[in-house]
């Protein structure tokens, strides 16, 4: 924790009528490291010739485009933000130069988080930490991810994605199911795979079949589709449970998403009650509206305000179990804590978890452990060794 | 107290890293053969070198879990069955896990609530009340659905596990003593109960850590106070074999219970009173014998305040690890344990 009295260090910077000189030493000082954390103040800081330089951040609330001071004398850029503890903010500068403009990731921090779109810098607030179960740990036994296709009468086209099976994976026992929505992408900026192998050694998930499932086309499909929900309940569950030795019961079949991956877990499972008895939903995009049916959100979400709309009017309970996470920088904290009274005054029993951080996949990514063993509890409660 | 069918029993802490075993097996002069348990273990229940190596070569592992499978894969009307009782029981389980989160959930609500103080001890009476009698009605249940299956599908009865079960017989005759191993509790008791293991047992000195210790109690009750989905509660998983009575155990406290938590504390122990909630850190060990308990190494009970006597072992080698003084009678409680026998040594109290 900072003294509240005593002075940033960037603040000791300015006051000393820096040169360049002074600004190397800053930047060199032993043990610095970028963004400067001290307490719940965040410097960014960026360095070389510029009109201008920009934070570009995806903090909801925050203004998004926030500009960096220059230091006089020197080309060194700074701002300073409050940032509570145990964030976790994901940014980029842009960098102004002759009437352009181009975004860059912050080239003194070495903390990335990749996404579809590319990757961005991590400011790492003070209190957070990357938790330890979602790096490689070489005790835990690795599952398989092994290529899966499927032609689906529903949409007449082939369907593509992966099944993990558990490392001590046995024809003869039987698993529980969870089918995941925008699965490359959690296996590859979430590290899922990897958190799956962790979670089942430690014990606090059991072994478990997934199957990670793609679309080709996400945006429509997955904004409460009809086919969608037909195509995993009624084509690709049966074809599963017919090939792969799943426990044939509701509360062994989960259904998970982020964004508008949880939108399609929810949908088909509120098209399809008593099928999926425990849902993941993560960053939801619950949009919905209290008069009329325009949402400030666009046309995209149409189908979607549709469909919470209908959720808020006749909420049922069509599962046991729903985990919902979603980050206080979202714009979607407001919808997904609209939606949680509602879903537990069903009588399902509804966790929700907030976290300071945003829509990301490295934000779905640390609530995995907490959602899935939650869901899944594993055999830590019966193990005694 | 312990059925007096047994001679002894030992529990013990876990035995992974630092073992016991080898102290507990010569304090009592056990000379002769050991059947071994480690159907806990699951599909890992015969990687026991080290157990063997322990017990210096005079182990024979019972193989409990092969031989349940093999009794599976001969008779499935008995698979089917059981895997019918499995998914009865989780339901059992889940339900009881619904009522009882919401009693734990209006016991914390009251206790928070300012009134005079006659009113919140009644209330808080009447909270543990209705806890108790959740763990209470789940119990008979259990129990109610154990001897209908048992009546209806006669387990002893059937030739693939009459064929084992003599088996089993014949090397425990020949053995002095069975030592349980820990592991998947259910798994483990599931075991126990396929082969009758409590009627085999009878005339021998029983040793037991971890998930075996839980399960030779008189109800097993599973417990974890920092899992990742948040802190559960306590819960009743069944009755246990019943050698060991009037003791609820609870192994490695020193990474599974919040020892500084006396509310938490409190209400487990309350919930399960009259028998100790007795917890079993690294290298301790209590011994039962007929007359009663001896005085125990490094056990202690939770006191019915919430407060215990537990130190964790410093790295200058005081504490539990060197024998550090425990006690195990709760001090205010009306829980005592009977005061163990003077004729037999105790190295820490």
């Amino acid at each position: 924790m900072v003294n509240r009295h005593k002075q940033l260090a960037i603040q000791d910077l300015v006051k000393s009528a820096p040169d360049n000189g002074k600004v190397d030493k800053f930047l060199s000082a032993p043990g610095r490291t970028f963004p400067l954390v001290e307490g719940p103040h965040a410097t960014f800081i960026w360095r070389g010739d510029a009109d201008g330089v920009s934070l570009r951040h995806w903090i909801f609330g925050l203004e998004s485009e926030s500009s960096l001071a220059r230091v006089p004398n020197t080309d060194l850029w700074y701002l300073t933000l409050d940032i509570p503890h145990g964030s976790r903010v994901e940014y980029k500068f842009e960098l102004h130069r002759h009437g352009t403009s181009q975004w860059i990731e912050d080239p003194r921090n070495p903390n990335r988080a990749r996404d579809p779109f590319g990757a961005n810098s991590v400011l790492q607030g003070e209190g957070y930490e990357v938790p330890d179960w979602v790096a490689p740990d070489p005790d835990a036994r690795p599952g398989r991810l092994e290529p899966f296709s499927f032609h689906s009468k529903t949409f007449d086209s082939m369907r593509h994605g992966a099944i993990y099976l558990p490392a001590r994976f046995r024809k003869t026992r039987l698993y529980p199911l969870l089918v995941v929505h925008d699965g490359s992408d959690y296996v590859n900026f979430a590290n899922m795979r990897t958190v799956l192998d962790n979670l089942i050694h430690r014990l606090e998930i059991p072994d478990m079949i997934v199957a990670f499932t793609d679309s080709p086309d996400r945006i429509r499909e997955y904004a409460n589709d009809e086919r969608h929900a037909r195509f995993l309940t009624q084509e690709l569950l049966p074809d599963l449970t017919k090939r792969l030795p799943i426990i044939d019961r509701p509360q062994a079949r989960c259904l998970m998403g982020a964004s508008f991956g949880a939108v399609a877990a929810f949908s088909t499972a509120y098209r399809y009650p008593d099928v999926w008895g425990r849902l993941l939903l993560q960053s939801g995009s619950f949009a919905f509206t209290d008069i009329g049916t325009r949402n400030r959100r666009g046309p995209l979400f149409d189908r979607v305000v549709e469909f919470v709309n209908q959720v808020r009017e006749a909420p049922a309970a069509v599962s046991e179990r729903i985990f919902m996470s979603c980050g206080v920088y979202e714009s979607l904290i407001y919808e997904n804590r609209s939606l949680v009274p509602l879903l537990d005054a069903t009588g399902m029993q509804v966790k929700f978890v907030e976290a300071r951080d945003g829509h990301n996949w490295e934000n779905w990514r640390d609530r995995l452990r907490e959602g899935m063993s939650w869901l899944f509890p594993g055999p830590l409660l019966m193990v005694y060794e | 107290m312990i059925t007096g069918e047994l001679p002894a029993v030992v529990l013990l802490g876990a035995q992974r890293y630092d073992p016991t075993l080898g102290e507990a097996i010569e304090e009592l002069k056990v000379k002769g053969k050991i059947a071994t348990i480690t159907a806990g273990w699951q599909e890992r229940e015969d990687d026991d070198e080290d157990l063997k190596e322990h017990l210096k070569g005079r182990a024979i592992n019972l193989s409990l879990h092969a031989r349940g499978e093999d009794v599976f894969r001969k008779d499935k009307e008995l698979l089917n069955a059981h895997r019918e009782r499995q998914a009865l029981l989780r339901h059992r389980q889940d339900f009881y896990r619904v009522r009882l989160e919401h009693a734990l959930d209006a016991q914390h609500v009251i206790d928070q609530r300012a009134a005079p103080d006659d009113i919140l001890e009644d209330e808080a009476r009447t909270s543990i009340d209705a806890i108790r009698n959740i763990d209470a009605l789940h119990l008979d249940r259990c129990t109610r659905d154990r001897r209908e299956f048992d009546a209806r599908y006669k387990p002893f009865d059937r030739a693939a596990v009459a064929e084992h079960r003599d088996q089993i017989a014949d090397i425990i005759d020949d053995c002095e003593a069975i030592a349980i191993a820990g592991g998947h509790v259910a798994s483990l008791l599931n075991r126990l109960r396929l082969f009758g293991i409590a009627e085999l047992a009878k005339g021998k000195t029983i040793f037991a850590w971890c998930a075996g210790a839980m399960a030779i109690s008189e109800r097993v009750v599973l417990f974890h106070d920092s899992p990742p989905q948040g802190p559960g509660a306590a819960e009743v998983l069944d009755a246990g074999l019943g050698f060991v009575g009037e003791v609820v155990v609870l192994p490695q406290p020193e990474f599974r219970l919040k020892l500084g938590d006396r509310q938490r504390l409190k209400v487990m122990v309350r919930r399960f009173a009259p028998a100790a909630c007795i917890a079993m850190p690294a290298r301790s060990r209590v011994t039962w014998l007929r007359s009663g308990p001896t005085a125990p190494h490094g056990a202690f009970a939770i006191r019915d305040d919430g407060t215990h006597s537990f130190e964790p072992p410093s790295r200058s080698g005081r504490g539990l690890a060197s024998g550090s003084s425990v006690e195990l009678s709760p001090s205010s409680t009306a829980i005592p344990l009977p005061s163990p026998p003077p004729s037999l040594p105790s190295r820490d109290v």
